[in-house]
């Protein structure tokens, strides 16, 4: 069977999966990055969000042969950054993480978000997050701590 | 004295945040085998014969034939069975679980089996009345005698599906001559009791773990009792690790929702005044009772919402149908008498021509009124300080004129709500009798030993708040483990808004217990149990007396703009004002709030969800809707202190109030919009429509 490789988390990493499994399982059995979290299965709740070539996608809805030759970023990779860590510390100060089941989604959509626009309004922000489902928080501290990693982070996007 | 409210860092916040909290379905063991339900096709239905297929080795079948116990999921009442036997009373209700390696065979074993059934004629109206509640307040016969007039509107709820983010899902595997389960799940000992009845077994045979919970909402107090059971059958029969983790729609097709419920009342009049109210209230339980009777009577307790009517007729039923069970859900009935009462009260006004804002004002509860169960409200009531807070902040008199004039379709309301506190009457001495441990080591860690469940609302951090507050210690000595059946005392289940007020509460006085007895570098353990308070009397049997030891209250006001085309609703802005005692920590609470709040507006005019045939229509998140983010208003929370001189620090409940008046305040907001009544939600730009054109 042939390989399929690609860059995960800034390392190269090859599996023999067959292409058309769901990226998420291999992210999540495979290379045991259980921070994506599988909330509906059909791309709507953005539990599984991971950066494509530094682009938001589901990853329930990717299939691992899309991936070959492309770099991958889940929440393992981001928590890293200096954008990661300035996130869960304005999520954090914000309040913005109660069951925590949406948040690694959260942060990648907040990270994407801010990677194209690095001053957003409130609007803005709502937009960016709006393919995420949270139904703990109201949204208003997570918006307010994009808001708030937006203006500490001046220079990071 | 440092002020307990002041907010502290969550202690979980950064692990959840960058992944490292592990929820159920990241659990890892070797050999781990796969597990799906085999369920009924049918809404109610004999079943004549079954034919199961020839297995491969390592593969099982279990069902009720493997069940050493009695085959009911423990509960109130025993009347939903573990596996269906020789019937099946609603679409999907688990017949067998298939059990091992690989999944996709899994599947295919599940799709072979072959159920021959008979088939029957299902109910879905509300006929077959399970239970009847009634109560009186007061002599409701003089009322109608001397009333001049009547008024009577009938409301009508939906279901509403919890949508916690995160599934349901257990694992269970044989440890050390131990069933032993993990779960995303609330109530660790309810997990236990079930699993102890149907594997009628000893105590210590069972054991039950809790894993990071993603999101519950009551969606995962009674409900993980039932994969318990299927799980625990299975462990004990084959003694292999088993994972049972549900998809979505799996999850939304199968478990249990908020109950629909249909509010009758009527108002008896005299001189533009109520001389007393009847209720009637028919409930929706699905195939089985389950909690519907504790639900039934906390909705039935919040008849009069938070007003003092002094003459009360209440009567309640819990129906039967051929549709899933329905449950536990934030508010457990209260969201749906509040609702009714609420547009109720504002809906006489408009009859009698009075200001809504007025009447309630007349009606509203005072300190030492009498309950609409005879108790007595005890504590000091501040909604009218509440009120001018929430009006003050939200400009609400001038909004409410000036969009009346205006010819665009905006609209401002308001609700008006209460939340009793901990379990219905007795309960807590009756049935939970709870006990907590605080256990101190060589080292001077300090561990709370309880059985509560943190699942987003964030005792892991309240909890160590109160402890290391208390103590004068660091929060980093204290220790809150996620809840083991093996290392903690029955607390009590997760639920009721009685965490803080209760649980916290013993822990505040082992916590106590310890300060004064303090010994450096010595190991010390103290035990607290719950007393009831001598004052509170309750007779279950006639609704009579005090129905909780304390009440929280709420104002919403909310904000909403219509399209005038397309009737689609905007929520513009939100301010809501409460009474929760004492904060424990006041970002933890605006959490709740925001949180709460949205997902009682959501209730109130966006979440749709309905059975047609028996068969719940909204399978995903992409046709049952929630809020996003760009739904989302924004939502101004004030928090204004009265301590509970039994809560700690003087907390009470807070968990559920907040989702309790998110419907009628949207819902009014709709209607000041329109100009029409309102009587069901959710309120759709169909259902809108609909009123517009009826002129």
């Amino acid at each position: 069977m042939s390989k399929i490789t690609f860059i995960l988390n800034n390392k190269v990493v090859s599996t023999t999966q067959h292409p058309t499994v769901r990226l998420i399982d291999v992210l999540r059995e495979e290379f045991d990055y259980t921070g994506v979290k599988e909330g509906c299965g059909e791309g709507e709740c953005g539990a599984c969000s991971v950066l494509l070539n530094d682009r938001l996608v589901n990853s329930c809805l990717v299939p691992l042969g899309t991936v070959h030759d492309q770099k991958i970023m889940t929440i393992e990779g981001l928590s890293e950054t200096p954008q990661g860590k300035l996130l869960i510390e304005s999520y954090s100060k914000e309040g913005a993480v109660q069951c925590g089941f949406c948040t690694p989604g959260m942060l990648m959509a907040s990270h994407s978000l801010l990677n194209e626009i690095p001053n957003p309004t409130d609007l803005e922000i709502k937009i960016g997050l709006s393919g995420n489902l949270c139904r703990c928080t109201g949204y208003n501290m997570i918006v307010n701590a994009v808001r708030r990693a937006s203006k500490e982070g001046v220079g990071l996007w | 004295m440092k002020d307990i409210s002041k907010t502290i860092k969550k202690v979980d916040s950064d692990d959840k945040s960058s992944g490292k909290s592990k929820y159920i379905s990241d659990y890892k063991m070797e050999n781990m085998l796969h597990a799906i339900t085999v369920r009924s096709k049918h809404q109610k239905a004999k079943i004549i014969k079954r034919t199961y297929p020839v297995l491969k080795e390592g593969y099982y079948i279990i069902d009720h034939t493997d069940i050493p116990g009695v085959n009911f999921v423990k509960m109130i009442f025993d009347d939903m069975p573990v596996f269906a036997e020789n019937e099946v009373n609603y679409y999907l209700e688990p017949i067998a679980l298939v059990v091992g390696p690989d999944k996709e065979e899994v599947l295919e074993i599940v799709n072979s089996i072959e159920i021959a059934y008979e088939i029957q004629i299902p109910t879905y109206e509300y006929t077959n009345s399970v239970i009847n509640y009634n109560f009186t307040k007061g002599n409701i016969e003089k009322a109608k005698k001397e009333s001049e007039s009547e008024i009577e509107y009938t409301y009508n709820t939906p279901y509403q599906e919890q949508l916690y983010i995160e599934p349901q899902g257990m694992i269970g595997y044989f440890e050390n001559n131990q069933v032993t389960l993990v779960g995303s799940i609330q109530c660790p000992y309810y997990v236990k009791a079930a699993v102890v009845s149907i594997l009628d077994s000893e105590e210590d045979y069972i054991r039950v773990k809790q894993a990071t919970v993603g999101g519950a909402f009551g969606g995962k107090e009674e409900f993980p009792s039932l994969i318990a059971c299927h799980l625990a059958i299975a462990v004990h029969k084959i003694k292999k690790s088993v994972k049972l983790i549900y998809e979505r729609e799996e999850d939304m097709e199968t478990t249990t929702k908020r109950h629909p419920a249909t509010i009758k009342l009527k108002a008896y009049m005299k001189d533009n005044k109520i001389l007393g109210i009847s209720s009637n209230v028919g409930i929706d339980a699905g195939a089985y009772i389950g909690l519907s009777g504790v639900v039934l009577s906390r909705a039935l307790i919040a008849a009069t919402g938070v007003y003092t009517i002094d003459n009360l007729a209440v009567n309640g039923d819990v129906f039967i149908t051929n549709t899933v069970p329905n449950g536990a859900f934030r508010g457990f009935g209260a969201p749906q008498m509040l609702f009714a009462i609420e547009m109720f009260i504002h809906h006489i006004a408009k009859d009698i021509n009075v200001e809504p804002l007025t009447l309630r004002q007349s009606y509203l509860a005072k300190q030492n009124d009498s309950t609409s169960t005879t108790g007595t409200f005890r504590d000091p009531i501040i909604m009218p300080e509440m009120l001018e807070k929430a009006l003050k902040e939200s400009d609400f008199i001038r909004k409410e004129k000036e969009y009346k004039q205006e010819n665009s379709l905006k609209g401002i309301g308001m609700s008006w709500f209460l939340h009793g506190c901990g379990f219905t009457g007795s309960g807590e001495a009756t049935h939970i009798n709870a006990v907590v441990k605080l256990e101190k080591d060589k080292n001077d860690l300090v561990t709370i030993l309880i059985a509560a469940v943190d699942m987003g609302q964030g005792v892991k951090t309240t909890m160590r708040k109160i402890v290391s507050n208390i103590l004068d210690i660091p929060i980093e000595n204290v220790i809150y483990n996620h809840p083991d059946t093996n290392l903690v005392p029955d607390s009590g289940p997760t639920v009721a808004s009685r965490t803080i007020m209760i649980v916290g509460g013993l822990v505040a006085r082992a916590a106590k217990q310890l300060k004064e007895n303090w010994i450096d570098r010595n190991y010390q353990i103290f035990t607290e149990k719950y007393k009831q308070p001598s004052y509170i009397k309750w007779d279950e049997d006639n609704f009579r007396g005090d129905a909780y030891p304390a009440y929280s209250w709420g104002i919403n006001i909310v904000e909403v703009e219509i399209d005038k085309n397309t009737y689609e609703v905007t929520v513009k802005e939100g301010w809501s004002v409460y009474d929760v005692g004492k904060a424990i920590d006041e970002q933890i609470i605006i959490g709740q709030a925001d949180g709460g709040q949205l997902q009682g507006i959501g209730y109130g005019y966006m979440e749709v969800m309905k059975a047609v045939d028996g068969k719940i229509q909204q399978k995903n998140v992409t046709d049952y809707i929630i809020p996003t983010s760009v739904d989302a208003p924004i939502l101004h929370t004030y928090l204004i202190d009265n301590p509970y001189p039994l809560g700690p620090y003087g907390a009470k409940g807070a968990g559920e109030l907040t989702l309790v008046g998110g419907a009628p305040a949207v819902a009014l907001a709709i209607e000041h919009a329109i100009g029409k009544k309102v009587t069901k939600i959710p309120v759709t730009p169909e259902y809108i429509m609909e009123l517009m054109s009826n002129e």
